[in-house]
Parts: C-alpha cells; sequence; structure tokens
C-alpha cells in the first residue's frame, strides 16, 4: 500500500498496426526511437522526473519485450520498496477474464490494484507519445482549479483539428463539449490522451460505464462525454511543448528527422529532465578514417566506415565502406553492407543489408515516399528496392 | 542414519573462485589525473573507468564475489562502482566488498606496502566461501576470460599460476613487471621494474592462487616485515612454490606512465584493438549514464574518433578519444587527444596532442599543442 497522492496507469497495450512491420514482434510502446530509447521511456522518464513513484503499465498486443524491458522499473529509479512500477496484463477474475476493450475498461479491470495503493488521483498515460511533460505542474493546475478531471490539451491547427479529440473550452478553461473527430471543429484544443481524475470520481464513473453493454469503455467516446454531460468541473491543462504522437511510419520517420535540426525542439541533452533508458551496454561509437558523418546522431557501439546524412543510427550498427545513408533511421544491431545505398528508409532492428543494395534510392522525386525493411529481414547482394516498399510481414 | 547434505559445490569451478582487484597501489606516474582519484577510477577508451576491465572481467568469468582493496583518493572510485549493480554484483548471496583501509586508524601510521590492506581485510577473505582467488591489478587493461587460465591452474596443480604476455615491442617509458620461464612455463625469475626489461613477457598483474596457501603467504610474510605483495608474497615464493604462468594472447596494455596511458587509449582506435578489447571474451560494463546519442551537426568532420553519447560535434575531431558529453564547438580543431567528459572547446580553438580531464573549458580561439610522447595534460575542472 503506497498510499501517493498521484498514481500513474499508463496503457501500453495498443498495437499500433499503422506502424506496420515495426510492431509485428512488439507492442507499439516498445518501438525503438531516437538512437537509445523506446517510446515507453518518455511517459516513465517523466513520471519519475515529476515525482510519481507508483506507476502501473497496462499491457496486452505481445507483451514479452515491454515487459521484460520495463523489469523492475530500475532503469527509471521505479524499483522501490514502497509503490515503484507494477505491470498489468489482463487477468482472469471470478466472474471470468477479458482482454482490455477499451482505455476505460482497461483501468476498469484494475480498480483493485488502484485500490490498494489508495491515491487521491490518477492519472492516466499514453505508453506510445513522445514528450517531456512535468505532470506535477498539471495536478497543482487541476487542486487549483478544483477539478473532478484535468484534460491535457495541445493547440492544432484549425484544418487538422477534424483529426483529433477536440475541447470546447470557455475563458477559463473548463470544457463544457467534447467533439471526437469533429467535420466542422469549432475549437483547436486538441485532446492529448492525458488525464487527471480524482480517483473516487474516477471509480464511480468507471463502475457505471461497466454496466453499460453499448460502451466501448473509452475515456474519450464514453466516459468523459458522460462526465461533461453530468456537468461536472472538467478542465483543459494546455500543453505548449513539444509533443508528437508516431502514429505512422510517415510521422515515426519525421520525428526522428526533427531530433536533427540545429536546436531541436525535443531536447534530449537536458540533464534536468533525463529520459532514461534501459542502457545497453556497448563500446563507444567508432568514427573510421574513412567515415563521413553529417547532420546525424549515432549511438554507443556503432561502428561506421562510410557516408552518414541527415539520419540517425541506433547502438551496435556496423555501416561498412563506401554505404551511404541520407535521411535514413537504422534500428539496433543491423549490419549496412560495402556499397549500400539506403536513402529516406527505416531499416528495422537486426536487418542485414548484404553489399551494393538500393534501398529506396530511386527514387528522383519530391514526393516523400519512406521504405521500411522490417526486423530480422536480410536484404541479398545487389538487390534494389523501390522506394516506398515495405520488406518484411 | 540421515546423511549431511552437501549445500556448497567444492572443485574447479569459477563459483569457487573469488576475486580481489589490488587497488593499493603507487599511482602517482599518472600526475594530475590522479590528484582527486584512485588509479582504478581513472578515465579510460571514450566511456569507462580502468577498473571497468577487471571488473567485468572477473564477472564475465563467472565469478560472483568480489573485493576491492582500497587505499587513499577513493570517492570518485565509490562513485562510480556504488553497490555493483552496472556488474550484476549487488547480491544476496556474495557480490561486491568494498575493502577500506583499516591500517590508517591505527597508531603507527606509517604505510608499509600493500600486504597491509589484505590483512586489514584479512576476515572478508577468511569468510569468503570460494576455495581459490584470482588478484587482479586495475592498471593493466586487457579482456581476459579466465576460465582456461583457472582449469590449467588446477590440472597442472600450480600453487599460484602468473597470466602473462609476450611482448613484441616494449613501450617507451613505460616499466613492466618481467618474468622468465622455463620451456613448460613454470616461472624461474620475476622482477618489478627493472630499468632494463631483462625479458620478453610480462606480467599482467592477475594471479590465482588458493586462499588458504594465501592466507599462509601473507602471514609469513607479515610475520617477517615484508609488505610487499608482488616483490614478497609471490617473488618470495618462487623458488620453494610451484608458481607457473599462463599465456594471454590478446591485446593488453600496461598503463605505468603517462605516455602508456596517452598511447595505449588512442591504440584502440586501431579495429582489431577496439574488436579484442570490446567484443572478445564478453563486454565491459560500466556505470550508465543515460546520455542521449551523439550529434554530429553539419559543419563537424569526425575522423578516425572513438566517442561516448552525449557528445555535440560542431567542429573537426581527428584520431582522438571523446568522453561523455563532450561540446566541440564550430572552426575548432582537434587532433591526438583524449577529451575527458563534459569538457568544452570553444569556437576556433585547436588542439593537437592534449589531454583534457573532465570537466576543462577551453576559450574561444585559444591553441595547446603537446609533444606526441608527452601530451599536455589539463586538470579537472580548469579553465583555459
Amino acid at each position: 500500500m503506497a498510499n501517493p497522492e498521484l498514481l500513474a496507469m499508463i496503457l501500453a497495450g495498443g498495437k499500433g498496426s499503422r506502424l506496420g512491420v515495426l510492431t509485428k514482434n512488439i507492442a507499439k510502446p516498445a518501438v525503438p526511437f531516437g538512437g537509445e530509447y523506446r517510446l515507453i521511456d518518455f511517459p516513465l522518464s517523466n513520471c519519475s522526473n515529476s515525482g510519481i513513484d507508483t506507476v502501473g503499465v497496462l499491457t496486452q498486443y505481445k507483451p514479452l519485450v515491454l515487459n521484460s524491458y520495463i523489469g523492475n522499473g530500475r532503469s527509471w529509479d521505479l524499483d522501490l520498496n514502497r509503490g515503484g512500477v507494477t505491470v498489468l496484463p489482463p487477468y482472469v477474475k471470478e466472474t471470468g477474464g477479458s482482454w482490455y476493450r477499451g482505455t476505460a475498461d482497461a483501468i476498469y479491470q484494475n480498480i483493485e490494484f488502484i485500490d490498494i495503493n489508495d491515491p487521491e488521483y490518477v492519472l492516466i498515460l499514453s505508453g506510445d507519445h513522445i514528450y517531456k511533460m512535468d505532470y506535477s505542474l498539471m495536478l497543482d493546475y487541476h487542486k487549483e482549479k478544483n477539478a473532478e478531471a484535468t484534460i491535457g490539451v495541445l493547440e492544432v491547427p484549425l484544418e487538422d483539428a477534424n483529426r483529433f479529440g477536440i475541447m470546447n473550452t470557455d475563458n477559463s478553461q473548463r470544457i463544457f463539449e467534447f467533439q471526437e473527430k469533429p467535420e466542422n471543429p469549432k475549437n483547436n484544443l486538441a485532446s492529448m490522451g492525458i488525464y487527471i481524475f480524482k480517483w473516487e470520481t474516477l471509480k464511480k464513473y468507471l463502475l457505471k460505464d461497466a454496466e453499460n453493454d453499448d460502451s466501448d469503455g473509452d475515456f474519450g467516446k464514453d466516459i468523459i462525454p458522460a462526465m461533461i454531460n453530468n456537468d461536472l468541473q472538467i478542465y483543459a491543462y494546455k500543453f505548449t511543448d513539444y509533443w508528437k504522437d508516431v502514429g505512422t511510419i510517415k510521422s515515426y520517420w519525421r520525428a526522428h528527422m526533427d531530433l536533427l535540426g540545429d536546436s531541436p525542439e525535443l531536447n534530449l541533452h537536458d540533464r534536468n529532465w533525463i529520459i532514461y533508458s534501459v542502457n545497453p551496454n556497448k563500446p563507444p561509437q567508432y568514427i573510421a578514417e574513412t567515415a563521413e558523418v553529417d547532420h546525424s546522431l549515432i549511438n554507443k557501439g556503432t561502428q561506421v566506415l562510410g557516408k552518414i546524412k541527415n539520419s540517425v543510427l541506433f547502438f551496435g550498427v556496423l555501416v561498412e565502406r563506401d554505404v551511404i545513408i541520407e535521411n535514413s533511421v537504422i534500428l539496433p544491431n543491423s549490419r549496412i553492407g560495402k556499397g549500400s545505398h539506403i536513402k529516406n528508409s527505416i531499416i528495422g532492428r537486426n536487418v542485414t543489408v548484404e553489399a551494393n543494395s538500393k534501398i529506396g534510392a530511386d527514387n528522383q522525386t519530391e514526393e516523400l515516399k519512406i521504405t521500411v525493411v522490417g526486423d530480422e529481414e536480410t536484404v541479398k547482394k545487389n538487390s534494389s528496392i523501390k522506394s516506398g516498399t515495405v520488406v518484411g510481414k | 542414519m540421515m546423511m549431511t547434505p552437501v549445500y556448497s559445490k567444492s572443485g574447479p569451478y569459477m563459483s569457487n573462485v573469488m576475486g580481489i582487484i589490488n587497488n593499493a597501489l603507487n599511482e602517482t606516474f599518472l600526475e594530475k589525473l590522479t590528484n582527486h582519484r584512485s588509479l582504478a577510477s581513472v578515465p579510460y577508451g571514450s566511456r569507462y573507468r580502468l577498473i571497468d576491465f577487471p571488473l567485468s572481467n572477473m564477472v564475465n568469468s563467472g565469478i560472483t564475489n568480489v573485493g576491492i582493496l582500497l587505499e587513499s583518493k577513493y570517492r570518485s572510485l565509490m562513485d562510480h562502482i556504488g553497490f555493483g549493480k552496472a556488474w550484476d554484483l549487488d547480491r544476496k548471496r556474495n557480490g561486491l566488498f568494498i575493502l577500506p583501509p583499516a591500517h590508517i586508524y591505527q597508531n603507527n601510521r606509517a604505510y608499509k606496502g600493500d600486504l597491509q590492506n589484505f590483512s586489514s581485510n584479512i576476515d572478508y577473505i577468511k569468510r569468503s566461501t570460494q576455495e581459490y582467488v584470482i588478484i587482479t591489478s586495475p592498471n593493466i587493461v586487457c579482456n581476459i576470460d579466465y576460465r582456461d587460465a583457472f582449469q590449467y591452474h588446477i590440472e597442472n596443480e600450480n600453487d599460484i599460476t602468473i597470466i602473462y604476455k609476450e611482448m613484441d615491442v616494449f613501450r617507451r617509458d613505460t616499466s613492466y613487471t618481467v618474468i622468465n620461464t622455463d620451456d613448460n612455463d613454470r616461472i624461474i625469475d620475476m622482477k618489478v621494474n627493472p630499468d632494463k626489461n631483462f625479458y620478453k613477457k610480462i606480467s599482467l598483474q592477475r594471479y590465482i592462487i588458493k586462499k588458504d596457501l594465501l592466507l599462509e603467504i601473507i602471514d609469513n610474510c607479515i610475520s617477517k616485515g615484508e609488505w610487499d605483495f608482488v616483490k614478497n608474497a609471490i617473488i618470495g615464493n618462487i623458488k620453494n612454490l610451484k608458481v607457473y604462468g599462463y599465456p594471454f594472447h590478446s591485446y593488453a596494455s600496461v598503463i605505468n606512465s603517462i605516455n602508456g596511458y596517452y598511447k595505449s587509449n588512442l591504440e584502440l582506435l586501431k579495429p582489431d584493438v577496439w574488436q579484442e578489447l570490446f567484443l572478445k571474451n564478453g563486454s565491459i560494463f560500466t556505470k550508465p549514464k543515460d546520455e542521449a546519442p551523439s550529434e554530429y551537426k553539419e559543419s563537424s568532420i569526425a575522423r578516425n574518433i572513438l566517442a561516448a553519447n552525449g557528445c555535440i560535434i560542431e567542429g573537426e575531431v581527428r584520431n582522438s578519444i571523446l568522453f561523455r558529453g563532450v561540446k566541440i564547438h564550430p572552426d575548432s580543431f582537434i587532433k591526438n587527444s583524449i577529451i575527458m567528459q563534459k569538457s568544452e572547446i570553444g569556437p576556433g580553438a585547436k588542439l593537437e596532442n592534449v589531454i583534457l580531464d573532465k570537466g576543462v573549458t577551453i576559450t574561444a580561439d585559444k591553441e595547446l599543442k603537446g609533444d606526441t610522447n608527452y601530451p599536455v595534460i589539463l586538470e579537472k575542472n580548469s579553465i583555459v
């Protein structure tokens, strides 16, 4: 019984099917990011840095890698006697068991876990967003407003607002209407999928929602609208820093390119807000005499003998001589054979690209086509993979 | 009648071997680099400290009980190893033991030699359940798996096994502990840091010995007023014990002078050395720091370098070793240098044959040049 003021629940069961081959064997929160991290490192590090010491991680789809990655939470200083991190897969209860139907249903099925810890407030997070945020400031805001619920929101361009859940607010930031992907949005405040609730209130709504067979068990579709209907005090909390949902191959690629700017919006060097990860132990990176590295991020254990431009190389990558890699992301432990040319591509984990291969290098047009090679694939010698192709099932 | 169950397996298993890292060594030869730290915690190879090598080698060989003998300036070492978590040595059974110099609290404070450190911690050695000990020093960098040497120690029924390396070339300015063996690898002579290198074989300061014999030798030496581990406990017993050598054929480097330290770091830029030291016989573990990957900006030129994470490179770097979080501003030029953690090189600065300790700041347009055999060293946190 940790009895924390604020307990965090991270929803990490999603498949992220739009990421295709990148989530073939792993849940979306376990997808590697930024040369060093996995997506789940962002919410976990944010929790740790915000002083939250009790965290539940809800897993469902392909949880093995994620479960062992999180382990006892040591990497995020969450291996604690009181609280710490607990991985919560669906389990069988007296009345039988079922998968998590939706975001709210996942929390409903773990009411017992939250009750055992007995927090005053509950923070709901997604396991697959990239951002740095101090949740303790959001809690201060929540308390100051004496809100029943506070929803993290971002300002998005009005023309894009129809892709998001949009909050309509009054001058005091109180939410009076919620529209899921509205055709004619009245506002541009999009939900980030980050919620703080008074636990007592949320529990009541979760129990009620579970009785409703028509409900999807979803925060955006069911719980929040029900709370608004009952005229509860719900406030929007504006977040103005960098935030990305890397839901698609293109946005995943673009988020990596974002890191390469001269002063990237997401500063990963900030020692006051470290993004922690399970540090694989690797030797230093080696940049050979024959190498040229320009505008790129390179991680430990990586050996570069060829040319790298505008790219992110994860750990344990080998780039042989006469290779050209541009505008690409190379995931851990892949080997790029001599003379190969890779452009606008994402190369999965443990991929072998044999000598003189061309991947996505044929596209001379302005149109951006991302080429993807899935985990563990081998690209045979001299092969030519057309831009926009996805290799692997 | 009930049989007494056997709870601990004795015999030639690595679980029956404990490790001792002898950090009670003279370290003054590294000058400014050891002003604030002991030899074992001197930064090395972009992201390591010297102790990472002997410590990781022991763990990778299956040893789970390691004691570290300390003599002085060990704050940074203790900060680095903590409870041994990075080496999986934070355990309920066995694990990592810090062995402080208890003798400094005794009335007669004059330091006599490293056997005093052994003797101060004799209870730890006695109480350990393992029957064998491997004793190592942090001033020799190599990646070695002790299993074969230990097997040889058992099969050949040696009293003491010393791991050695046969050298083709000796490094200038560096002294060695040299040994001479007969055709069967029995050690017939051994000299510590002689002016002239009489023999081609050097001791890698890795000794395998039965624990009971070690305790007996220590007692014997001290009762005669002998306090030096290598000179008295080992060399003193060459004639009356079975002391054999075991050859090691991979990369090994003796850190025994500034030049040796400097050259040894730069040797890591040779791909075969990198492979042998970092990838053969298991990984070298170190304290993790959670740094972002290193950034190579548009203006950067990097050729033949080793870099740790967290660096931001905007200038030109050649044949150099960069530690974590180093910042290199545009239009600067760095060659044949070792730049330690969190140092910053200002725009337009030029460095050649230089060692910068941690947190050094080189302001804009400064030029520093050392000799290829005697690099300029800048002390921790200095500003130039």
